[in-house]
This record gives structure tokens, C-alpha cells and sequence, in this order.
């Protein structure tokens, strides 16, 4: 497989602090790569630098092996991006926004290579209308039209789902599964949602405080047995009892009147809820939390959070 | 180059702060025009007075387009420096505000060519505001007030004098006046666009713009000997008025105005260099730094 991006000991410096240190990954052709780490763990700065917003303190990038100096726009012709929000001129319309943008990714405009875009987010009847008018969800969209007008191969998302609303968050995911599947775009997603990344990405790499902590393929990372799930009954306390006889006995980490929750291996679930259904259980749900979110938190813990509330 | 320059103008002639200053321009010509032709003489009596009233002339043909167009300029022409910055102060930073700078500088195009672009664009609206003022002050007033000869009232060291320039000769010195004029806005457009490298905001460039041109004129029009000498001629405010040195004919031995002369035309070419200079200066400045900006908004 091509790699297709790849930053070598990249490194920013604000005002003496190293917002983003020696960091390396790769980037291959076809990847949905996941970018994953907290708020200001760098992720921003580092997608930044990737599009030339911001000059890396030191440390080179390469896109298809060709090193990318400031000013030279062999990546930007062939990518497309959102970076924090997706701001628009809001007093133009929705298809003046893309005509203009489509104009300066250097492509020939035409109205059907407009439209087509904007009938791709699902807003060329809302063409006319002026962005201010526009929901967040909208513009979220009106930025996926805008970043692929140009046919990049590659495609950067930084926090698409933030401000979006469940059904905006799952449109959001399914478009860059079509991005990867359908048009065989390469696509770098940061998120600080973990269960964003794993739904999408099939590679990641996690960052903490601008340095690597882990970076790899997606399925390789995880591991399936140790899933945290989530179990709610209309009697916890009951169905605690249920499972006392139980290989998973030894497994419960937390019941109260809310849930149960067990670690276990994800296979092991169905086996579960049939040995539940089977004592008369009445599941509300089972929620498996996946062990990325708590493989995250374990690499990335740095003992600045507020402690868990417990009642 | 050719599409960034249409895609500014473009988002200008969207923007509805584009037509305050057509607008604001309209409203003061109009308020002028008005009061002169309800009670033009009164101000001629006053101006003839301060002239020490030598001068014989029928008053009622003093007052024409020619002279109102002068007399309009020489009001608002310090003014428009506002209206001026108004936009080209928005240029960087508005888009900073807006967020769309992070948009645009991810799209293959050089920060150079944006900066130039912008400048462009600032130009041409500034050129598009002199154009309006002068169908408004000038071909207006001329349907209004008609034509004639025209009287410049000019004060020179402590005396006052009037300078009279034939019909046929007014035009030319007109086109050469808003011409200069425009060289001189464009500073105040260039150094709008380069303050606005620096913010993240449009009010903070377009006040600065202002307050800068406010402390330089002032410091412009002091009359302190080592100021004369040190500071105004580097100052870009001591020439945004050289157009009227288009209207200061020259004259022979008898005191007689020379057709098509020029009083000082080293002076105005001079004004012109140093004019241009400031403009090389602040556009210089503007790549320069926006090259080398990390954009953080």
C-alpha cells in the first residue's frame, strides 16, 4: 500500500511550549485514519501544519514521498478540508460558497458541478438561501460540498460532529465510510470521541500533550476480550443474583441501581442475554463499551481529571 | 490571479458595509448641494471677506459646479480615508473573524497572490468611491449649478488669494486631481490591509487605520520648524491634499494665470513618489507578514 502522508519529528513551539513534539506517522493511500487525543492534545496544530496554516517549528511532511515545504501547494491541490468549524461567507448563498471555492481549488466550474456537490450533502434545494440560515448540521455539510468540490484524494476532517445533533453525527459517519468505500478517498478524522473513530477509522494513531503514544491498526489496538458491558434490568439487584452462579460472577466491576457492568469478551455477549432471557430477565439494554474508550484513557491518563462522581 | 481578483470583488459587492460609504458619500454632496443652492452667496461673501474683498466678481456665476466639486473635495476627501479603511481593514481580519481565512489558505493559492488580490480589490472600490464622488460633486453640481470660470480660494503662508481658472481649463485638472487622489486613498488602503494582518477582528484594524491617520495628519499640520524638517515630509498624511496643487495655476510677471500651468508640478511628482513608496512599503509589509503568519482562528 502507498503511503500517502507521513510526518517526520514534527514539532510546533508556541511561546516555549512544545504543543506538538517529534511526532511521526504514516498516512496510507485508502486509510481512514483516525486522529485521537484530547482536547489540546494537539491534533489541530498538527492537521494544520498538514495543510500549511501553520509552519512546523521543525520536522518535514511528505506527501507521496515528496517533501512539502511551506508554500508549495502539491497538498493542497489534492486535498480538502475542514478544520474546527466549517465557516462559510455566511452572507453569500449555499451556491455561491461552493462556486467560489470550487473556483479557487482551481477546478472548472460549472452550475452542474455545483449542484452536484450540493446534491451530495443533500442541500441543493436550499441553494439559494444564504449560509447564515443554515443550521450547524448544514454547514457541516456545506463544508464537506466545499472540501471535496476539487476531487482530493485527500480528505481531512477535524471534529466533524462537533455541534452536531445524534442524526447530524451519523450522517457525518456514514459520509466518510462513503468517502472510503464508495470513492476511495483517503481520509484523516481527528476526533477526541473515541467511539467516533472506532466506528470509522481503520487505522489511528493517539496523541497525548503533541507526542505519539500509539499509533496502529485499529483492530490490532483493541482487544475484543476485555469489553466493558453495560447491562440494565428492571431489577439490577435481582438479576446481580442471576448472575452469582455464573462464569461472569467474577467479572462484575460496578452494580448499581442503574446498571451492572461486567468485563468481558464481546463474543461472550449474546451467551449473556441468553442466560439472562433464559432466568426470566427483563433487559432494558446492554451497552458493550468498548475497550478503546478505557485503553485511551489508560494511555493517555495523566491524572488531571476530576474524579468520577459517585453516588 | 485573474479569478481571486473577481472572487474579492465579488464578496465586496456582496457585503452591505460596501455601500455605507456610497451612501454616506450621497448623503454629504446632497446636504452640500442643497444648502449652497438655498444660500450660496453668504458663503462667498464670507471667503471674499477673509480675501480682504479686492476681488470683483459677479457672485451668483462664482458659485458652479466647477467650484462646488472643489469646495466638496476639499471637506470630504479627509474623510474618506474612513470610509476607505471600512473595507480594506476588513480584507484579513474579516475573514479571520469569520473563520473562512483557515478555508481559503487550505486552497491552492499563494498568501502572496491573496494579499495582492485584496489589495487590488481595496483599489478598485477605492477608485469605484472617487468615480461615484465625482458624478455626485462633480457632473451633479455641474447640471444644478452649470459651468464658468472657477475661483480657488487659497490661503498661502498668511495671506489669502484667489486663483480664477477658465472653463477650458478645469476638466483636465479635475481628471488629475481624483487621479492623485486615488494614489493617496490607496495608502490608506494599503496600510489598512497590513494592520489587518495582524487582528482577528475588523474593528481593531479599521480603528487603528483611522487613529493613525487622525495622529499623522495632526502632527502633519503642526507648524513646529523641526517637525517641518524631521518628521512631515516621511509622513504619507502631509500629501493626501497634494491634489489640489492641480488647481494652484501659475501665473507670469503681471499675475496673470498661465492656461494648462501648474504651479508646482516638482512638488505634486514628488508627492506622488513618496505616496507610492508608502504603498510599496505597507504592501511589502503585508506579505511579509501574512507569509509567515500561523493562522490560529
Amino acid at each position: 500500500m502507498n503511503i500517502l502522508l507521513e510526518a517526520r519529528n514534527l514539532t510546533k513551539r508556541f511561546a516555549n511550549v512544545d504543543v506538538v513534539k517529534n511526532l511521526q506517522f504514516t498516512v496510507n493511500e485508502g486509510d481512514v485514519y483516525g486522529f485521537l487525543g484530547q482536547n489540546g492534545a494537539g491534533k489541530s496544530t498538527t492537521l494544520r501544519m498538514i495543510l500549511q496554516l501553520i509552519a512546523p517549528t521543525s520536522g518535514e511532511i511528505f506527501f507521496f514521498n515528496n517533501k512539502i515545504k511551506q508554500g508549495n501547494n502539491t497538498l493542497l491541490r489534492q486535498s480538502g478540508a475542514i478544520i474546527e468549524r466549517p465557516d462559510m461567507y455566511k452572507y453569500l448563498s449555499a451556491y455561491d460558497n461552493v462556486h467560489l471555492f470550487a473556483k479557487l481549488s482551481g477546478v472548472k466550474v460549472t452550475k452542474q458541478l455545483v449542484m452536484d456537490q450540493l446534491e451530495m450533502v443533500g442541500l441543493a434545494e436550499r441553494c439559494n438561501d444564504k449560509v447564515k440560515t443554515f443550521s450547524q448540521g448544514m454547514k457541516q455539510r456545506m463544508g464537506i460540498a466545499v472540501a471535496l468540490v476539487h476531487q482530493p484524494k485527500l480528505i481531512i476532517l477535524d471534529e466533524p460532529t462537533n455541534g452536531l445533533d445524534p442524526q447530524g453525527i451519523a450522517d457525518m459517519r456514514n459520509l466518510i465510510l462513503r468517502l472510503s468505500k464508495e470513492m476511495s478517498k483517503t481520509v484523516i478524522v481527528s476526533s477526541h470521541l473515541l467511539s467516533e473513530i472506532e466506528v470509522v477509522a481503520n487505522r489511528m494513531l493517539i496523541i497525548n500533550k503533541g507526542q505519539k503514544i500509539v499509533e496502529g491498526n485499529v483492530a490490532q489496538l483493541l482487544d475484543p476480550a476485555n469489553t466493558l458491558v453495560e447491562i440494565n434490568t428492571t431489577n439490577n439487584i435481582d438479576t446481580q443474583q442471576k448472575l452469582q452462579n455464573t462464569k461472569w460472577a467474577k467479572c462484575i466491576e460496578k452494580i448499581n441501581s442503574a446498571s451492572i457492568k461486567i468485563r468481558m469478551s464481546k463474543n461472550e455477549v449474546p451467551d449473556l442475554i441468553e442466560m439472562l432471557s433464559l432466568n426470566n430477565t427483563n433487559i432494558l439494554s446492554v451497552t458493550p463499551r468498548h475497550s478503546l474508550e478505557d485503553y485511551f484513557l489508560s494511555l493517555t491518563n495523566n491524572n488531571t481529571h476530576v474524579e468520577p462522581f459517585t453516588n | 490571479m485573474w479569478s481571486l481578483l473577481q472572487i474579492e470583488l465579488y464578496k465586496i459587492s456582496k457585503r452591505p458595509r460596501t455601500y455605507i460609504a456610497f451612501a454616506s458619500i450621497a448623503a454629504i454632496v446632497s446636504i452640500f448641494q442643497f444648502a449652497f443652492k438655498a444660500d450660496g452667496t453668504s458663503y462667498i461673501n464670507m471667503l471674499l471677506q477673509s480675501a480682504g474683498d479686492t476681488f470683483e466678481l459677479d457672485r451668483n456665476k462664482a458659485i458652479n459646479g466647477y467650484f462646488m466639486c472643489y469646495i466638496i473635495l476639499n471637506t470630504l476627501l479627509i474623510q474618506i480615508p474612513i470610509l476607505v479603511a471600512l473595507v480594506a481593514g476588513d480584507a484579513i481580519s474579516g475573514e479571520a473573524n469569520m473563520g473562512t481565512l483557515r478555508l481559503l489558505l487550505t486552497k491552492p493559492i499563494s498568501r502572496t497572490k491573496i494579499i495582492f488580490a485584496k489589495f487590488i480589490a481595496s483599489t478598485i472600490y477605492t477608485i469605484a468611491l472617487l468615480v461615484f464622488m465625482a458624478i455626485m460633486a462633480l457632473f451633479i453640481s455641474m447640471l444644478i449649478f452649470g459651468t464658468g470660470d472657477m475661483l480657488i480660494f487659497r490661503a498661502k503662508g498668511d495671506e489669502s488669494q484667489i486663483l480664477q481658472i477658465t472653463q477650458n481649463d478645469i476638466m483636465w485638472r479635475y481628471f488629475a486631481a481624483f487621479a492623485y487622489a486615488a494614489v493617496a486613498l490607496t495608502v490608506i488602503a494599503a496600510l489598512a490591509i497590513l494592520l489587518s494582518v495582524f487582528a482577528e477582528n475588523s474593528i481593531g484594524p479599521i480603528i487603528a487605520t483611522v487613529c493613525i491617520v487622525i495622529v499623522c495628519t495632526i502632527i502633519s499640520n503642526m507648524n513646529v520648524p523641526i517637525i517641518d524638517k524631521t518628521i512631515k515630509p516621511w509622513l504619507f498624511t502631509s500629501y493626501l491634499v497634494g491634489w489640489k496643487g492641480f488647481f494652484y495655476i501659475a501665473t507670469d510677471i503681471d499675475n496673470v494665470p498661465i492656461k494648462g500651468s501648474l504651479e508646482n508640478w516638482t512638488a505634486i511628482r514628488n508627492s506622488l513618489i513618496i505616496l507610492l513608496a508608502h504603498i510599496f512599503i505597507f504592501l511589502g509589509a503585508a506579505v511579509y507578514f501574512f507569509k509567515r503568519k500561523d493562522i490560529l482562528s
